[in-house]
Order: C-alpha cells, then structure tokens, then sequence
C-alpha cells in the first residue's frame, strides 16, 4: 500500500469574482519507503501540495490516502489528530519552539500523541543522539547553529515514528555545504526507517538525494 | 499545559507589563478594599459585637439609634412576642472624655449595655467602664478615673476590651445607671427613664431565624421597629451609602483588570501566532492552546496577588493609624478569587483567535 496516494486533487481559492487554482487535478502516488523530491519555482503548488498531504489544508475536490486514512473528508479536530498520529513535518527555518531545549522539542510532539515518560524520553536522546546533538539536548534553538536547528526539526519530525514526513525546504535556510549534509542525513534517517517522504525543495543541487523528482509548475505535475 | 508553564518560566520578560499592571491593580483594590473595610468596621464592630441578631427600634425613629426611645412597657411588650427569648436594653452618646496624662480631648461612644456580648464582658460596678483598647493606645491606663463631656463626670476605667468601635469612635461601655449618670451631667435632654433604653437587643429562642422574629415583632408591637443585626449596621447613617461607593469603586478597578489581561493577551497571541501555527500543524489542539492561555493567565494573576498584597502590607506598615485601613484575610480571598475569575475571561477574549490561526501557516509559502 501507497504511504501517499493523491487522487485528482484540486484546490482553489476565492479571489473576488476569479478562481485561483493552486493545485490543478494532481495525482501522485509515494511508496512506503520511498523518497520524492517535489521540485517548482516559487507560487507552483509545492506549499499546497504538501499542507494537503499532511492534513493541514483540505482539498477542494479528489481524496488524500496517507496509509490507511483516507484524510480527504476529516473534519479539523480529526486532522489535529491525524497531524500528530501519523505526519511529521520539517519546516523551512526549523520553526522549533524557541523556550523549549532541543530534547523538549522533541518530547513536545511525543507528549501530544501520548508518548510520555521514560520510553519517550529516551527516543527522543536516541534520536538526537542519531542526529549528531548528544551534546545539545539540553540547549535552546537560540543556542544552536542554523544546521543543528534542522536536525532538531529533523528529530522532532520523526519522534512520532510517523507513516509520512514532509519536509518543506528543510536546506532553503543553510549553505550549500550544511545543506548537502541535511539532505544527506534526511535520506538516511528515512531509508533507515522505511519511512515514506516528501521533500519540497527549489534547489535542484539537493534532488539527486531523492528516489524520485517530480515537477510540479502552475498547480500541475508532470507526468 | 506544559508548554504554556515553560514559557513562563523561560520567557517572564514577555509577561512582566502584564504582570506589573496587574500587580498595580491589586495593590489599588487591596488598599480600597482595607480602607472600606476599615471605615466599615470603624464605624460597626461595637454593633458586630451584639449577640443579639434582632435590633428593635422606636417606630417614629426611622432605624435611627439617637433618635430611638422605648419604655419599660414597650420592652415588655416585646419580651411577650412568641420566640423572643432575651431582651436588653442598649443606649449610645458620644462624649469628649479627658484624662491625666492625655494632652487632647478623645471622642467616645458611650454605650449603657445590660448583659455581657461577644467582645464585652458583664457591665462593671456602677462608676467604672470598659474601655476599648484604642484608648490605651492613647496614654488612658486601667485603674485611673477619667471625666466625660464638659462637667467631667467621673468614671473609673475597669479595664480594657478589644475591636468595639462606632462611628470611628472607641467605644466605652458601663452599666445603665453610670451612662445615666454621665448623661444627666452633660446631656440632661438624652438621659432615659428608669428601665427604657434608646433601642432594645433581642434573642430568639433556639432555631428561631431573626429575620422572622423581627417580623414577627414589628407586626406584633406596633410602637416599634424591628430590623435584624445585619439591616441595623447598614442603617447606620452613612454605612451603606460608603459600601455602594467602595463596592462601585472595586468593580470598576475588576473590570479594568479584565481589560488589562484582555489586551496583554490579545497583544502576546498576536506576537505569537508563528508559534501556535507551528503547535498546530504538529497536532496541537486549539483547546490544548487555550488551555495553556488560561493556565498562564491564571499564574500571572497568582504572581501579581503575591506582589501586590506584599506591596500593599508593606504600604500598610506606614499608613499612619489615624486612617482607617483594615486589611482582611476575607477581602484579600474576594481579591484573589475575582481577579482569577477576571484574568480567566480576559485571555478567554484571545481563545477566538487561536481558534482562527490556520496550522498551515507554519508552512512557508512557495
């Protein structure tokens, strides 16, 4: 089974007397432990296309698999829930919780899914551990470099042991150096785990990461 | 929940104005809440002090305690009335009285009483008073003879009682025919016939509710007037009028405190909805969201209480006597209570607003 399926999707936006498609009938379909690179200029439909594929927007028409939940009809406390269960997200610039310590950030996301405790608390060491930061699980995100932030991010995606990650220019705020290593530690930390991954990315330089390059240009996907 | 303590603990710069409005606001309600009760209780605690819970007053007096006048055959009616079970005289004038010692005139209200109450024990021997301690504080000292209103009657000073004052006056207590006495010498158009009293202190008999026995002797006796303890003290001339005032005053000061958590609230949310857009996205709940509002809003309400009554005693500790603040452990509850309850509505005013921040916001736009 697909750990990402979209189904014909389209989304659009009221502006006015005009309609603005974002996403023009996309179908896309990610393998279980695949990873996809989902390349575009700037205002193509990448940002839609991953907040639907992680529950974060609905679609206006066509259905959203990710596993076993077809997503494309939750209501929001259903997408709340499903946010936290079964996506990790990585976003540009890390976005992590600037007075939490990179071990708490961590431990954030597991406290929402139920992950408490000792167990938890050890994951979220073991990840970060992975992640090269054994010496900074006690520092706040203002005490880390940009590239150690998006690790945390990183860690925090995947405390969850989600179906899916979704990674939104997780290399857009590093050099091409720290972003090489990003993109490299993202491919291992997923194939490691057979985990299902979409990576929105604008700089081409990172897509030979990726199993697979899909375009995506005026809301649609090449074929 | 737990993220809302951390940022607290982490962040307290970001809710330090909150928190010194809030602590201005306490100091200023703590305060006009001392002084209202301090007015209040200036001018009442000889009444409180009454075991009594029916206060029965002259018909023609309106509830007015120098204007009141029964007679020993009104009192005898009143002692009839089914449920009534002792019945005392009580009288009250105010009277400078000066002592040896004491370079200034004091004022004292001067109470004939008939049986011991809650804070004043039996009347003393005829010639001798109970004095409240608030004379002591003056120089007056137990054992010495003092003289009351312009001819100087003489009264020795049995000892001392504490919190009876009225009308912001230290009360002097003695037994009918002593207050006679002193007032025949001062006052001769106040002093009272044998047996009569200015108002009459009546308790029922046991399970006997004092508003139905006030009831029952104003339909009964129709010379008098009967109100029970509570409706005699707010009677008083002023009292209730000084309530209404301080009580309006607070209110306000409340609800200018739920506006200052309202604005600093919507203020920090504003400044905050990256952050909740983040929480969001990763599955935080816009309740979990409001839920660590109102915990925060809560917690800075606490630590503004705490400052603000250690300001506050700390002001009361060099308030000169002379004004009346009385800062009590029941008006510091409404404090705290009312200002939680205030902080909970005003950040309750953002949880709209988180409701409305989108979690795909988190997500940069491409």
């Amino acid at each position: 089974m697909p750990a990402l399926t979209l189904h014909d999707v389209r989304k659009t936006y009221g502006l006015g007397d005009t309609e603005v498609v974002a996403l023009d009938h996309a179908s896309l379909d990610v393998a279980g432990d695949e990873m996809v690179a989902l390349v575009g200029p700037s205002g193509s439909g990448k940002t839609t296309l991953l907040s639907i594929a992680g529950g974060l927007l609905a679609p206006t028409e066509g259905t959203v698999r990710v596993g076993s939940h077809e997503i494309s009809g939750y209501g929001r406390t259903q997408l709340t829930r499903f946010r936290r269960e079964f996506v990790g997200f990585v976003f540009q610039g890390a976005n992590l919780v600037p007075f939490l310590t990179a071990k708490e950030n961590l431990l954030v996301v597991g406290d929402l899914a139920g992950n408490t405790g000792r167990s938890a608390e050890q994951r979220a060491l073991g990840l970060l551990e992975e992640l090269g930061l054994a010496h900074r699980v006690d520092n706040l995100p203002g005490q880390l470099s940009g590239g150690e932030r998006q690790r945390v991010a990183i860690g925090r995606a995947l405390m969850n042991e989600p179906e899916l990650v979704l990674f939104d220019e997780p290399t857009s705020a590093l050099d091409s150096k720290l972003g090489e290593q990003v993109m490299e530690l993202i491919r291992d930390e997923v194939k490691g785990r057979g985990t299902a991954a979409v990576v929105v990315t604008h700089d081409t330089r990172m897509t030979h990461y990726a199993d697979r390059v899909v375009e995506i240009s005026d809301g649609r996907l090449a074929a | 929940m737990k993220t809302a303590w951390k940022e607290l603990i982490r962040k307290p710069a970001r809710f330090l104005t909150a928190g010194g409005a809030l602590t201005l606001i306490v100091v200023l309600i703590l305060l006009l809440g001392g002084l209202l009760d301090g007015l209040f209780l200036g001018a009442t605690r000889a009444l409180d002090a009454q075991s009594a819970g029916v206060f029965v007053f002259s018909r023609e007096a309106n509830d007015s305690f120098f204007r009141s006048r029964i007679d020993a055959p009104t009192r005898e009616q009143v002692a009839d009335v089914p449920g009534a079970d002792t019945v005392t005289g009580l009288s009250v004038v105010q009277q400078p009285i000066r002592a040896a010692g004491v370079d200034e005139v004091l004022d004292a209200a001067m109470f004939a009483y008939e049986a011991p109450n809650e804070r004043v024990p039996a009347p003393p021997a005829t010639g001798e008073a109970w004095f409240d301690r608030s004379f002591a504080d003056e120089g007056i000292e137990a054992g010495e003879t003092v003289g009351f209103g312009s001819s100087r009657t003489e009264v020795r000073v049995a000892g001392f009682v504490d919190g009876t004052t009225f009308q912001l006056q230290g009360a002097v207590w003695m037994d009918p025919e002593t207050w006679n006495t002193v007032v025949g010498e001062n006052l001769p158009a106040a002093t009272l016939g044998r047996g009569a009293s200015q108002v009459l202190l009546v308790t029922g008999d046991a399970g006997v509710d004092a508003g139905s026995l006030a009831r029952d002797i104003d339909g009964l006796v129709p010379e008098v007037s009967a109100l029970t303890k509570q409706d005699a003290i707010l009677g008083l001339p002023g009292v209730s009028d000084q309530q209404s005032i301080f009580v309006a005053i607070i209110t306000v000061t409340f609800v200018v405190a739920g506006l200052v958590v309202a604005l600093f609230f919507a203020l920090l949310t504003l400044e905050r909805v990256g952050l909740f857009g983040v929480l969001k996205a990763v599955g935080t709940s816009s309740r979990s969201i409001a839920a660590g509002l109102s915990l925060q809003a809560v917690l800075i309400a606490l630590g503004s209480f705490l400052v603000g009554g250690a300001i506050t005693l700390g002001l009361a500790a060099v308030i000169p006597n002379s004004i009346p603040l009385d800062l009590e452990i029941r008006r510091a509850v409404i404090t705290i209570v009312g200002l939680i309850v205030t902080a909970l509505i005003g950040s309750a005013i953002s949880f709209r607003r988180v409701v409305r921040i989108d979690p795909a916001t988190a997500v940069g736009g491409s």
